[in-house]
């Protein structure tokens, strides 16, 4: 019995230990890959074999990249606000206030948000040119509320809906407004929601390629996939491998720190999405 | 006359909510009026018309020629053109579709399996969870790149791994061969949406009562039957939804094959042909013709979907 037992223990351990490595292991040899230079890129190394810090010099030190960096930062965070500050009133609307065609409009949201971005493209690249805003940030801003929008306010709906009816109750008697329930009655509930919520949409927009790959055309105004995207070298055979994968674990370090800092959090909201709502 | 009155007379509290709604949903939904409906409705528009990149406003209507029109020529041989007659876009509705089944199912699969590893207790299991966040917080493009590099001919290290262990007796060209290229980007796409899965079928597990796995245990059933009896069936709805969140993700996919495979037919899905015509060969509204379709194809899809699985996407909410 305790054989059998032993055995089952460590064939669950071989599984858990398996799933670590497949998910850890890309981006561990990414980073070993980062600080190798010259010839021995070309060598297979299952462990680091050398620390040199080249590629991340040579990626921090040109220009275009660390502007789109900051392409990134600016763009993923005006957006994040802007269907924040949308989506906290809609959802208080979609989540307390029964009215007709409330659950169609709902399903409607949830449909944008499960929009093929490739539909809206052409309209969306008439309507940018249009605003005469191609090849800076706001096309990526205005373009990215596509997605960004729809789920901020379908978590935060769901999130609302949860909290109990009394809670608004004392504010109707005293005859505060709705905005004035909205702004000292759930705001301050709120906060855990928004914070995942924020997060969620934040990482979204920062990992976004089609919409800004179509949108900009200079160097200087590339966020942060497309510039990883396209880095590559004069020829197929010279493709700078250090260099990409230094560019690789800089951007996502921040990341990985964010989402494991606030894992709760995250698999809360990314939970919230699909199976309560 | 009371003060709830002289707010505004004659209507009840609860009109007065509604109306008050109305308000508060307006500036939502004209945001996504504009960035979504309009764009939309202009890019079917466009699909009717010869519209071309460089001169959006002088297209004139053409009815269904991008789609499928025909010609006969004096020989009486009869020309199909349109995209329904062209045979490179039905090479990538073959591979969207193929790409959207395999993976969907394969990481339907692999995340029932890490979500009930996760369901265990034992040490260490906020690391593990943690760990299978990565992949999931690694951009597409990112991790594209990554696995390009380690998916590499001559340098990368599968290749090197799988001669190590004798799998492979030669170095596969694993992401330019038109026989890998696909395999190449469902690993990718495995490997880093596995989690998404895994973590939507963890919580459908977590909602189910510990009690009726008490019964079954005390019953004596065999643990298999209790995973096709008891788990997997409550655990459906929770599946049903992961499954088609990933479906759509999946239908739509643009950045890892664009990235991943450039340029290579055996992986062009609708979304990267779709692009190339509207954006690099200045075939605009031929483009915007795909788009239709694959808006066309998705939302035919989600209605099958739902109808037949009677998912309730809007649970609650009634």
């Amino acid at each position: 019995m305790t054989r059998k037992n032993l055995a089952k223990d460590f064939g669950f351990f071989l599984i858990v230990a398996l799933i670590v490595i497949v998910s850890v292991f890309p981006f561990y040899y990414a980073i070993i890959t980062s600080f190798k230079t010259g010839t021995s890129l070309f060598e297979v190394d299952y462990f680091p074999t050398s620390l040199d810090l080249a590629n991340y010099i040579e990626v921090l030190s040109s220009q275009n990249f660390v502007r789109s960096i900051f392409n990134s930062v600016l763009i993923a965070s005006v957006t994040v606000a802007f269907a924040m500050f949308l989506a906290v009133t809609a959802s208080y609307a979609l989540a307390r206030v029964r009215f007709r065609g409330r659950s169609t409009l709902l399903l409607t949201i949830l449909g944008v948000s499960m929009f093929p971005q490739i539909a809206v493209l052409a309209g969306l690249f008439e309507l940018i040119r249009f605003m005469g805003v191609f090849n800076t940030p706001w096309a990526m801003i205005l373009s990215y509320t596509i997605f960004t929008l729809p789920f901020t306010v379908w978590v935060l709906t769901t999130f609302m809906r949860d909290l109990p009816m009394e809670i608004e109750e004392a504010a109707i008697v005293d005859g505060a407004k709705p905005w004035q329930i909205i702004a000292f009655v759930f705001l301050p509930l709120l906060w855990p929601a928004l914070v995942t919520t924020g997060l969620l949409a934040f990482i979204s927009a920062w990992n976004e390629f089609l919409f800004a790959l179509t949108f900009t055309a200079s160097d200087t105004q590339r966020t942060v996939p497309v510039a990883i995207a396209m880095l590559s070298g004069s020829s197929e055979f010279e493709t700078p491998w250090g260099v990409i994968m230094a560019a690789s674990v800089v951007v996502t370090v921040p990341l990985i720190l964010l989402v494991l800092l606030f894992q709760r959090k995250i698999v809360a909201g990314l939970t919230a999405g699909g199976v309560k709502g | 006359m009371t003060a709830r009155d002289s707010l505004s007379p004659g209507l009840s509290l609860s009109k007065r909510r509604a109306r008050s709604a109305m308000w508060f949903l307006t500036p939502m939904l004209a945001a996504l009026f504009f960035v979504a409906a309009w764009p939309l409705l202009r890019t079917i528009y466009f699909s009717f018309t010869d519209t071309t990149l460089t001169n959006l406003y002088t297209g004139k209507w053409v009815g269904f020629d991008n789609y499928l029109s025909f010609r006969q020529l004096s020989s009486g041989r009869v020309i199909w053109r349109g995209t329904l007659a062209d045979m490179s876009w039905w090479n990538a509705v073959w591979n969207t579709v193929r790409f959207t089944a395999l993976s969907v199912s394969i990481e339907a699969v692999l995340g029932i399996g890490v979500a009930l590893v996760l369901h265990k207790e034992f040490v260490g299991r906020g690391l593990v969870r943690a760990a299978i966040l990565i992949p999931w917080a690694i951009p597409t493009i990112v991790s594209a790149r990554m696995w390009g590099w380690m998916l590499n001919d001559q340098f990368g290290i599968i290749n090197d791994i799988l001669l190590n262990v004798g799998l492979i007796s030669a170095p596969i060209a694993w992401t330019a061969s038109t026989e890998t290229a696909m395999t190449a980007v469902l690993i990718v796409d495995v490997w880093k949406t596995t989690p998404f899965m895994a973590l939507l079928c963890l919580a459908g597990l977590q909602m189910i009562p510990k009690d009726i796995y008490e019964a079954a245990k005390i019953d004596g059933v065999h643990p298999l039957k209790v995973f096709f009896k008891i788990t997997l069936p409550l655990m459906r709805p929770a599946l049903m939804v992961a499954i088609i969140f990933r479906a759509l993700d999946a239908l739509r996919v643009f950045d890892l094959v664009y990235v991943l495979t450039p340029n290579s037919k055996a992986t062009k899905t609708m979304s990267v042909i779709a692009r190339e015509n509207l954006i690099d060969f200045d075939k605009f509204s031929y483009g915007a013709a795909q788009s239709t379709l694959l808006f066309a194809i998705i939302a035919v899809f989600v209605a099958a979907y739902v109808w037949i699985g009677r998912v309730d996407l809007g649970g609650g909410s009634k």
